[in-house]
């Protein structure tokens, strides 16, 4: 199927009531937790993954994708007015945002937020579109030792770029395959880690990890009384929204920057929307003919970062769907609904699959259009949400957090998984372990190990299978990205971007 | 308190020294190789022998170079513990009370004790959720929520 007739089939799926519907709500859902500080789309993901076991696969992708971008743009409305990033991808618009708001024009920095985030939302899924199709034809190529150093590649990258400490981010990971190895072993039918337990046969949920991790242990760690938030009035009416043609000018070139950056950073693993966000405005910064005033309300500096975090999904999405290689603890989860659907993402992905792979895409358009329409006019009601107290949002969190995990297995034992999930998380946080690397180990963790087998059983278990060509080059990269820290110079480099992460 | 025993880096380094000893232990005990290829031990002993080697790096770290950041304020986590406890409570009474009144008794607890609002605030929260809840889900989307003896 080509390009064309792939898109038009593909609105076709996204049009009906159904999974309009389910954009619709995605890409609300995206912007309310996006909006809220504290809880993120891999949370929420998470929790709401279960529940769509009953859905139509193709609808239920669409909705998890549109939280997933919809949050990025509300990520900016906590970040201009009220200086706290409702996502960390949204960081950096705090500088120039808040700043703007500050001066009395909040309105058009949220005004360009949202122009910006469609305009570079949309580059990434039209070059999603452009990109993935060839890469997958490429990657057809690969068979399993590609795959493994593929994927030693991706923990590599996420392992570097997850935390300032590369020791934990590698425990983290190694914990993660733990887990991941826990039940039969399918090639020898061994029980491994399961501590005799009958309910530990078939391995770990994914999603109970996930839940516990990301949501349960998100709630454990804001349980500290926290300051009631000072909000930035919104102006109202949508003219005091809208940027001037004098603005529209000025972010010409954030435009381009932001989309292009977004998209680029998207696609590596472990860099993510944050890394892209911050590299844009650096960009920004120092091509503007006004440097001095980055920092104190520029409007190209809330344009060129919302643009590339938006930007970076389109990206994220490309080795997702065409290598099954996720680069994030978002993707991860992705991932995993696409398996526990019933699908096989990589190089057959387009091939096998083009309803949703076209439908998603096509969706993506929409929920673009959708995410601007609701974000100019009604972003004040989305506002209020900051006032929402957080006694009401914690006990909901754990709510939907049990019966997530409960629906999906119907047993107290899993319930019982998620309370030491939710502790691990916790204690992850509170020590600055990473929870990337575990997430992504988790769900590398058995295909790596079954690519790793497959392997060697071809060679009859010579690992000179693994000094290929490709495989071979990626295993170079990915010793050398754990390396490079080692080397102070690259060390402090690495330490700078992360720094700027956290 | 010595600084060292403050540390998380310490402490955690070796919980997880001791879960790759456990690992390594425990996969010495399948098939490390067959004719086949790889067995069932190949993997964790891998993984297990390096995760040994990080948390005793991390460890020493510690002990060497003991870091103000790494300390753990004990004051935070007895909060978040209590509200773990809380969790882990309502998911035991599952059984015998059911999600909602578990629910229920949680909620509670979280407003009142954790967050420090009223009672009265605490109730109406705790009746409202549970009730959402359960038309939600057991109602309107026909998924059966934690079933108790007595609910």
């Amino acid at each position: 199927m080509d390009i064309v007739s792939g898109l038009l089939h593909g609105f076709q799926v996204a049009l009906t009531f159904n999974n309009l519907m389910m954009c619709v709500v995605g890409v609300v859902l995206g912007t309310v937790i996006g909006v809220l500080p504290g809880l993120g789309p891999p949370a929420t993901i998470a929790m709401l993954l279960p529940l769509t076991m009953k859905l139509d696969p193709t609808g239920a992708m669409i909705m998890l994708a549109g939280i997933y971008y919809g949050a990025k743009y509300g990520g900016s409305t906590t970040s201009i007015l009220l200086n706290v990033p409702g996502e960390s991808s949204s960081v950096v618009t705090c500088i120039d945002g808040y700043a703007m708001a500050r001066k009395g024009r909040a309105g058009p920095a949220l005004g360009m937020a949202a122009i910006a985030s469609f305009i570079a939302g949309t580059f990434g899924v039209v070059a999603l579109m452009l990109v993935a199709p060839p890469l997958a034809r490429l990657s057809l190529a690969f068979s399993a030792p590609e795959y493994f150093a593929l994927m030693v590649l991706g923990l590599a990258m996420v392992v570097l770029l997850s935390g300032e400490s590369l020791t934990k981010a590698l425990l983290a990971m190694f914990l993660g395959l733990w887990i991941a190895s826990m039940g039969t072993d399918i090639f020898s039918a061994t029980s491994r880690f399961t501590f005799g337990q009958v309910e530990l046969m078939g391995g770990i949920d994914f999603i109970i990890v996930a839940i516990g991790v990301f949501a349960v242990g998100e709630v454990l760690g804001n349980m500290e009384p926290a300051k009631p938030p000072d909000v930035l009035p919104v102006p109202k009416g949508l003219r005091n929204l809208l940027p001037t043609w004098e603005d529209m000018r000025r972010c010409r070139f954030a435009f381009v920057n932001g989309s292009v950056v977004g998209f680029l950073i998207g696609i590596l693993p472990g860099a993510g929307s944050t890394i892209a966000s911050f590299m844009s405005y650096g960009i920004e910064k120092a091509v503007s003919k006004h440097p001095e005033e980055f920092g104190h309300g520029a409007i190209e500096g809330v344009a060129a970062p919302e643009g590339a975090n938006n930007a970076e999904t389109g990206g994220a999405l490309v080795p997702l769907l065409t290598l099954g290689i996720p680069g994030s603890g978002t993707t991860a989860i992705l991932l995993a609904a696409l398996i526990l659907w019933g699908f096989k993402p990589g190089p057959l992905f387009i091939q096998d699959s083009p309803e949703l792979f076209w439908g998603l895409v096509a969706s993506m358009y929409i929920g673009n259009v959708l995410l601007l329409i609701l974000n100019l006019p009604l972003v004040a009601v989305f506002a209020q949400l900051l006032k929402l107290p957080a006694y009401m949002m914690y006990p909901l969190i754990l709510g939907v957090s049990i019966v997530g995990v409960y629906t999906s297995a119907s047993s107290m034992f899993q319930l019982a998984l998620l309370c030491g999930f939710g502790l691990l998380g916790y204690l992850m946080r509170k020590l600055d372990f990473p929870t990337a690397p575990l997430v992504l180990g988790l769900v590398l963790g058995d295909l790596m190990e079954k690519a790793l087998r497959q392997s060697l059983m071809m060679s009859q278990g010579s690992i000179s299978i693994l000094f290929r060509p490709i495989p071979s080059v990626l295993l170079i990269v990915a010793t050398l990205l754990l390396i490079v820290p080692l080397f102070k110079k690259f060390n402090a480099a690495r330490l700078q971007v992360i720094d700027r992460e956290a | 308190m010595n600084p060292v025993l403050r540390s998380g880096d310490f402490w955690s380094g070796l919980v997880l020294a001791a879960l790759g000893t456990y690992i390594v232990v425990t996969a010495h005990g399948w098939d490390y190789l067959t004719e086949e290829g790889p067995g069932a031990g190949f993997f964790p002993m891998w993984y297990g022998g390096a995760m040994i080697v990080l948390s005793l790096l991390l460890t020493f770290a510690a002990l060497l170079r003991p870091s103000k950041h790494a300390e753990v304020r004990w004051k935070d986590v007895s909060r978040a513990i209590t509200a773990w406890v809380a969790l882990v409570a309502s998911v035991a009474l599952m059984p015998l009370l059911g999600f909602v009144i578990s629910f229920a008794l949680l909620t509670v607890f979280i407003v009142k004790v954790m967050c420090g609002e009223k009672i009265r605030t605490a109730l109406i929260v705790a009746i409202c959720g549970s009730a959402g809840f359960y038309l939600l889900f057991e109602v309107a989307l026909e998924l059966s929520l934690p079933p108790g003896k007595l609910f």
